[in-house]
């Protein structure tokens, strides 16, 4: 995700990539207290990967306390009654293991990397902090701080990533998708340790988590773990968040986002329904499928046409994410080349819009489609974090992670009709938000003017 | 499964905490896209795969681990041909490697694409400063496998370079320049690099400037293949599930009609540098960002351990290290704050880093120095060697745990010509080294007054 100038062309890569475990090789249960443990065994290496989900995130949060799920993330790492703050990550170094955690629209997780004999220690730590956290105000004075300088570094200085707020906020209405997950500044600065507190009682139990251990492991070993570490705590009432359906567009929607910047940057996303939301149950694969025929790898039609044929783009991608707790937008993306205007890529992308609705993708170019993904299901097994992260999130919203292994087969049946029907029925004006960005000239000429001769004191 | 709304969601995904500079593609040019091995933090040990080596009648040289678990195969050809390589030419490597699947043989960019596209084969190139790198990941079945080599033997021996694939390869790297322009961390690197390394070939922006992209042409590329990407300057690296005569086989058809051709001569030496530099470049962010360091070590280093592990408790162990828990964790002035070797052919850069809002700038600066002046003056404590130490060698079987990792391993033993046995040795050299020892090496090899510091933000009178 720091690579930005392909992030563009890296979509296919993900938006293909699915997870590939043999349905029968994952195993769950649901201990007493409704934490569920989902398990797969991948005997390759001597390591594991243990994720604790929680059913929270940024479209679970209500206007003014923008940010929360986030901020309380990284006060998870600031001490139980137990462990004071920086414990957490002293124990988990001191064993080898790497840990992080993500905060998403739909989802909080929390993880470690460890050798396998240590997932006793993942499974204490991860129990006392999902119902003993401290969130002491010292503490929280200096961590919202840092969320702060988060925000400055990833949102307020990337004028992509400020133009995709923008995007976002302007696409929804009333749907909680509408807040960057990072949180609104004016709300990251007047957010309070109670906030916080009520937001960890309210969804920090185990009846609202699923823990996810991907690795040399035993299921039956971890479900005894699991049992012993998590079994003990207290289910709580979760309450289920309103279901804010976004309302329906009625037109295009234009944002203009100014700020410092060498480069014009276009967003363009329609309203598209995802396996959660769908009447049609395919209709999301044929979007899936649809994806992949414009941004599959360098011989799909961006690739070929855009930026390797008319060189209308410099990048070009298309890409939808159909795991979503709620509708969400099928995006496109790109920056238009030197020679061309924003316009000119939009009207472009228009263009490639309108032979999917007028003419069927050729049988060769879904053969082709079908090849990647296949062996992409392959690829990812050599990747237990990546398959760990597909099984937290497909739970985390709610969906049956068996999906996963669905996948190919339902893609493989999606026919050249179908992605003409999906694009005729959701690739229209009504349901279209666009956002640009409109660069603004730098203070000054940064890059070179303010630059003094480097390397004049060398000893040399 | 995440596409491209996802993918930008995962710019809005807010992990904890992260290594930027690892992330960053700090050495790696826009294009690439592979993971690249000296990005990685560092080497592993233990129950390490045995390295299986040799080399074709051409003289590549060879190195394979096979992985009989999946049936795919991750092949890496690296060869002397990075940046450093540029002769002047600023951007040349980026642009050679870019433009290898544009055109091979009798196949133009469409028909590369669609051959590797129908077998569902993943290329990928990469151009650092040190290397050229040109990635396969590809199904085992034969029926898969053997047209994807082909192809991409193709690419690597008979590459066309395409006057108009040339002329907008060229223009997506202006843009890339353009795009660097717009991001404080990118402007800060070069400046950090030049002011650092001068006139050697590490100070030369990898993709090069402006003037230099238009004054290239066609036949430099052609040129710049024709001499580095031959065999005696090849590395291929190969994980997968094959035997040994398959693995020979496969390396045969990749590099075998190469010419032989000659390995790149050495580099120039990288210079001390004999005194402090401060380097301020007004720019309109909210974040001052600021790099400070000096040349490092190389991948063959003979203070390599004591460096990297002093280094771990200084600013490479993520939250847990002095840095992060001086600037982040104490003082809340920035979310990320490191410290990194990053070893290369000659000395690589010693990095430390951080971000902060502009105001802020000066005291996060005194933060960063004072902890690098008392951590060279004493080193780490007794109890924070031994937290390193564990976390170092607990960790090893994490850097070894995809075929991946392993193939990217061995490309990087390979390339640095690094004993076979490194990965098995690694935890006993971590172990083995002892306080006077990283005291000796950062005393010696890191001189807190001899410090290149940039700047990139707003200035004093505009904060």
């Amino acid at each position: 995700m720091q690579i930005r100038f392909l992030l563009l062309t890296s979509f296919l890569s993900l938006s293909l990539l699915p997870s590939a475990q043999a349905e029968n090789a994952l195993r769950e249960t649901t201990l007493d207290n409704g934490l569920r443990v989902i398990v797969k065994e991948d005997h390759r290496a001597p390591v594991m990967v243990s994720q604790v989900w929680y059913r929270v995130g940024s479209s679970y949060e209500n206007d003014g306390i923008t940010g929360v799920s986030h901020v309380l993330e990284h006060m998870m790492f600031k001490g139980t009654p137990k462990r004071p703050a920086g414990e957490f990550s002293r124990i988990i170094a001191a064993n080898g293991g790497r840990e992080n955690a993500f905060t998403g629209q739909d989802y909080t997780a929390y993880f470690q990397q460890m050798e396998k004999s240590r997932l006793k220690v993942s499974f204490a730590l991860e129990a006392d902090r999902m119902r003993n956290l401290l969130l002491q105000p010292e503490e929280f004075a200096k961590e919202i701080k840092v969320v702060m300088e988060e925000r400055r570094l990833r949102t307020d200085d990337e004028p992509q990533s400020l133009t995709q707020e923008q995007f976002t906020a302007a696409a929804f209405v009333n749907s909680p998708y509408r807040h960057p997950v990072i949180g609104w500044m004016d709300d990251l600065e007047n957010l309070r340790t109670e906030d916080l507190r009520e937001w960890y009682q309210k969804w920090y139990a185990p009846n609202n988590a699923t823990v996810v251990v991907v690795g040399d492991v035993k299921a039956d070993e971890v479900f005894k773990l699991a049992k012993q570490y998590f079994g003990p705590l207290k289910p709580s009432k979760i309450t289920p968040t309103k279901p804010r359906q976004e309302i329906e567009q009625k037109g295009v929607r234009r944002v203009t986002v100014k700020a410092p910047a060498e480069l014009p940057y276009l967003l363009m996303g329609y309203k598209v329904p995802v396996i959660k939301t769908a009447k049609e149950s395919w209709e999301p694969y044929a979007l899936e499928m649809l994806a992949g025929v414009l941004d599959g790898g360098d011989s799909a039609r961006f690739a070929k046409e855009l930026v390797r044929g008319s060189q209308i783009a410099a990048e070009a991608g298309a890409g939808y994410n159909m795991y979503n707790r709620g509708a969400d937008v099928f995006n496109f993306a790109g920056t238009p080349s030197q020679d061309h205007s924003v316009a000119d890529l939009e009207q472009a992308i228009r263009d490639q819009i309108k032979r999917l609705q007028d003419e069927p993708v050729s049988a060769q170019e879904l053969a082709r489609i079908k090849a990647q993904v296949i062996a992409s299901k392959v690829y990812e097994l050599d990747s237990p974090f990546y398959q760990a992260m597909q099984i937290g999130t497909l739970v985390t919203v709610g969906l049956d992670p068996k999906l996963l292994d669905e996948y190919v087969d339902k893609l493989s049946a999606i026919t050249p009709e179908q992605i003409q029907q999906v694009a005729r029925k959701y690739l229209v004006d009504d349901g279209l938000t666009v956002a640009v960005l409109d660069p603004q000239p730098m203070s000054d000429k940064p890059a070179h003017g303010a630059m003094p001769a480097g390397g004049g004191r060398h000893g040399r | 499964m995440a596409a491209n709304r996802n993918t930008i969601n995962f710019m809005t995904i807010q992990p904890r905490k992260q290594r930027p500079m690892f992330n960053n593609a700090r050495k790696i040019a826009v294009f690439a896209v592979v993971a690249v091995f000296s990005l990685l933090p560092a080497p592993f040990a233990s129950a390490a795969p045995a390295i299986q080596q040799w080399q074709t009648a051409n003289g590549a040289r060879v190195y394979f681990v096979p992985a009989p678990e999946l049936p795919i195969v991750d092949v890496r050809i690296m060869f002397d041909a990075g940046g450093a390589r540029n002769g002047g030419k600023g951007g040349l490597a980026q642009l050679t490697t870019s433009l290898l699947n544009d055109g091979a043989g009798d196949l133009n960019a469409d028909q590369i694409a669609e051959r590797f596209g129908d077998l569902g084969a993943q290329f990928a190139t990469a151009a650092e400063l040190d290397s050229a790198t040109v990635s396969l990941r590809s199904l085992r079945k034969p029926e898969v496998l053997q047209p994807a080599l082909d192809t991409l033997a193709l690419i690597l021996r008979q590459p066309t370079f395409p006057q108009d694939a040339f002329e907008r390869v060229r223009k997506r790297m202006l843009i890339g320049l353009r795009q660097q322009q717009q991001s404080p961390d990118a402007i800060a690197d070069k400046a950090f690099d030049k002011a650092m390394y001068g006139d050697h070939p590490y100070g030369a922006p990898p993709l090069g400037t402006e003037e230099s992209l238009n004054a290239l042409t066609r036949d430099d590329a052609v040129n710049h293949h024709s001499r580095y990407y031959v065999a005696r300057n090849a590395v291929v690296a190969i994980v997968g599930a094959l035997d040994r005569a398959q693995a020979q086989a496969l390396a045969d058809t990749l590099v075998g009609k190469l010419p032989e051709g000659e390995s790149a001569p050495a580099l120039p030496k990288v210079s001390d540098l004999t005194a402090s530099q401060a380097i301020n470049i007004e720019y309109p962010s909210a974040q001052t960002h600021i790099l400070s360091g000096q040349p490092g070590m190389s991948r063959n280093d003979p203070d390599y351990f004591a460096l990297y592990v002093g280094n771990h408790t200084l600013g490479g162990s993520g939250l847990v290290s002095r840095l992060s828990e001086e600037v982040r964790e104490k003082r809340g002035l920035s979310y990320s704050a490191y410290s990194y070797f990053m070893p290369m052919r000659d000395r690589g850069p010693f990095t430390m880093g951080l971000q902060t809002r502009s105001d802020q700038a000066d005291e996060a600066l005194k933060v960063m120095r004072d902890t690098l002046r008392t951590f060279v003056e004493k080193g780490p404590t007794a109890k924070e060697l031994e937290a390193s130490k564990k976390n170092i060698t607990g960790g090893f079987p994490l850097r070894i745990d995809t075929n991946k990792k392993i193939v990217d391993y061995i490309g990087m033993i390979g390339f640095y010509n690094m004993p076979l046995n490194y990965l098995d040795t690694f935890i006993a050299k971590v172990d083995a080294i002892t306080l006077p020892q990283i005291q000796d090496a950062f005393k010696r090899r890191v001189q807190p007054d001899k410090m290149v510091t940039v700047v990139v933000g707003r200035s004093a009178a505009q904060k």
